[in-house]
């Protein structure tokens, strides 16, 4: 691979690295961030993106409320609408079919009309409004009725059903399945998609709510820049200008307006610093191996020959590898051969062959190890986090309780709840720091890293154990003092670890001992440049 | 019930012109919505020989719901589950697909072009769908000692459990 030297270099020339590291907090962030690369039609209805970053884990990003995005749709219709000459609900049809793109939809229309509209479903509904039509001796092929009077449908496939079949398929395509854009028409093996027009015909009444909303939800799901907040009930979207290919550069966390924050890249709660690549190997190793790293660690140990993990399945410690054939013996793991007929007390400890197999077994172990440390921490601060989110509930308790006691204002003890926020998102990030760490290779910038990790987890353990107290101590003005102080001390140490991460991030000088799949190795091309 | 006379038309052709290797049976007279299909193992594939009992379950919502299609009759297939649940993946059956003007007709051909032309690139049994790949011999041992396990003598419909039948295929 010739890529071994681009990615090494950056890292190993220490000169490059320690001096940019204290003092260009608002260059790096903004320039790594590519947004140009292709030009994006959508970015200029987004005023925040030029805005200025205050530090490098800030991206810029505008919540929509369900009304912003109507205004927005409305807008695109009219626009398209006033250049192309059509109908309100044609452009709507038109930018519907064409994802929202309206610069692709403009050109395309300007070249070739007819075949756009065609695509599109629209060139028979322009000639004559689709309707409804009473053919004699006409059999519905899905139920198999026919009689006088059937009322029937199709669209410009010509395929014809009775109009109860039609409506009863789009009820189950629109309520059970949740289309609306893209339904095809009833026959088997027929990609035609039915037009807005016929289904504006066939919805009945009690359909067209939900029918509509869908259609509006495809403006969002169809823009790579917009994407729903996942928190429930929540009807906003998010806009962001961070691409899929950015992505090991950049963590994008992004907070709704009702409070949720989390990653527009892969929609996962908020995961800072780790980038979004090493959070799914992360959580996919904790889902495949956590409990099984576990108990192989509490219960079995490595054929010294092979490596094959064996579990003790009988009393004797006389061992035969099932893979290799060695034979040794389970306690001292040296050979069997060496221990002559004492087999079942292990004397043998100063064997040679015992002493190197159990440094070897010693050296296959650490790697488990190593991933159990990081697990445990990573699952310890999760278990907190969930614990803290407890706790947010009582402080409410708390605080109407120490108002009581102490007589303090209901603004005086806003401070518990600033804390008790505190805890929750610092932890959030430690969390998450234990993943990132076990995805580092060591050098001078994992050190940093780790001593700003250590800073931050021993303000939040002492902010967590102030917090936890008593009422009857919190009255203490001078608690309350330190609380404050702890708390935006966290806050601070929060910001520092991140941004220090985000910055090294965007300039590709963390080393990983993963690849971030789909990308260039960090430091490839833009680094050298 | 719409579905009613669609379904008693669609079993009025299949029991009078039966798809190739097929006979059809209502699992019992009073309900239409299952029915019991023995095919018999197309002659050039490696299931010649042995005869498979398919349980198609149509759902009260049929046609615009796709039936549920199972084996009986244990098969070695990289498209049909080794279990005695016998689930099949078909792309016709999957609700995305599925279209309420579809025929039981295409969807028991699909079932028996998939014995002829397993699909190992879309599999529910991974393993066996490496071998057919890799190892086609060892493949079509396996498929054929199974034949002679399972599908040799009267065909019973009653070994999978109706209820664990899923609502969609996989």
């Amino acid at each position: 691979m010739d890529s071994d030297d681009d990615f090494m270099s950056p890292v190993t020339s220490e000169d490059d690295i320690l001096p940019d590291d204290s003092d260009n907090d608002d260059m790096s962030g903004a320039e790594d961030f590519d947004f140009d690369d292709e030009p994006d039609p959508d970015l200029g209805m987004s005023k925040d993106f030029g805005q200025k970053k205050k530090v490098a884990y800030d991206i810029s990003f505008k919540v929509f409320q369900p009304a912003d995005i109507q205004r927005q749709q409305d807008e695109l219709v009219n626009e398209v609408n006033m250049i192309l000459d059509i109908s309100k609900e044609e452009a709507a049809i038109l930018l519907r079919y064409f994802r929202w793109n309206k610069e692709r939809l403009i050109e395309d229309y300007m070249d070739k009309a007819n075949q756009v509209l065609e695509a599109a479903g629209l060139a028979q509904a322009s000639a004559r409004l689709p309707k409804l039509e009473t053919i004699p001796g006409f059999v519905c092929d899905i139920c198999c009725e026919e009689g006088e009077g059937l009322q029937s449908f199709a669209i410009k496939c010509g395929h014809r059903y009775c109009v109860d079949c039609y409506r009863h398929y789009l009820f189950q395509k629109i309520r059970e399945e949740g289309e609306a854009a893209r339904i095809q028409c009833p026959s088997d093996g027929c990609n035609l998609i039915i037009d807005a027009r016929s289904l504006d015909l066939l919805v009945t009444s009690n359909l067209a709510e939900r029918y509509h909303e869908l259609l509006n939800r495809t403006y969002v799901e169809d823009k790579d820049t917009l994407k729903w907040c996942p928190a429930p009930d929540c009807q906003n979207a998010i806009e962001c200008g961070v691409k899929k290919k950015d992505l090991d550069k950049v963590v994008p966390t992004v907070a709704c307006l009702c409070g949720h924050r989390f990653c527009f890249g892969c929609i996962l709660n908020d995961h800072q610093p780790a980038p979004c690549e090493l959070v799914k190997k992360w959580l996919k190793k904790c889902a495949d191996d956590s409990e099984t790293a576990n108990w192989i660690s509490a219960n079995t140990k490595e054929c010294p020959k092979c490596n094959s993990t064996i579990e003790k399945n009988g009393g004797c410690n006389h061992m035969t590898c099932r893979k290799c054939k060695h034979e040794f013996c389970w306690m001292c793991m040296g050979l069997w051969s060496e221990h002559g007929t004492s087999w079942y007390s292990c004397n043998r400890f100063e064997e040679k062959s015992g002493t190197e197999a159990r440094d070897a077994q010693a050296k296959s172990r650490v790697s488990l190890e190593r991933y159990l440390h990081y697990y445990n921490r990573y699952a310890n601060h999760e278990q907190s986090a969930r614990l803290d989110k407890n706790i947010y509930h009582k402080t409410e308790t708390k605080m109407v309780q120490l108002q009581k006691e102490s007589g303090m204002s209901w603004i005086e003890v806003q401070y518990l709840n600033s804390a008790s926020q505190a805890l929750q998102t610092c932890r959030q990030t430690l969390m998450w720091t234990y993943a990132f760490a076990f995805y580092l290779a060591r050098n001078n910038l994992t050190e940093i890293f780790e001593d700003n990790q250590k800073d931050l987890e021993m303000a939040v353990e002492a902010l967590s154990h102030m917090f936890e107290k008593p009422v009857a101590e919190l009255s203490d003005p001078k608690l309350k003092v330190e609380i404050m102080d702890k708390t935006s001390y966290c806050n601070k140490r929060r910001i520092i670890l991140l941004d220090d991460t985000a910055q090294n991030l965007a300039d590709g000088r963390w080393t990983f001992n993963v690849e971030l799949t789909g990308s260039p190795p960090p430091g490839g091309p833009s680094a050298r440049r | 019930m719409a579905s009613q006379k669609r379904i008693a038309k669609e079993l009025g052709d299949c029991t009078t012109s039966p798809p190739t290797g097929m006979s059809i049976a209502l699992a019992n007279d009073s309900d239409v919505h299952k029915w019991h299909v023995t095919l018999d193992g197309p002659p050039d594939s490696v299931y010649a020989g042995g005869k498979f009992g398919i349980i198609v379950t149509l759902p009260a919502e049929y046609p615009f719901k796709a039936p549920v299609v199972t084996f009986a009759t244990r098969i070695y297939h990289p498209n049909i589950t080794n279990d005695n649940l016998g689930n099949i993946c078909l792309g016709l059956l999957k609700p995305e697909n599925w279209k309420p003007a579809s025929r039981l007709l295409s969807v028991l051909e699909a079932v028996r072009a998939l014995l002829i032309e397993p699909q190992p690139d879309d599999p529910l049994e991974g393993r066996i769908a490496d071998e057919y790949r890799r190892e086609r011999k060892e493949f079509e041992k396996n498929a054929k000692s199974y034949v002679t396990r399972y599908a040799k003598g009267p065909v019973k419909f009653d070994a999978p459990p109706a209820a664990a039948a899923p609502a969609n295929a996989p």
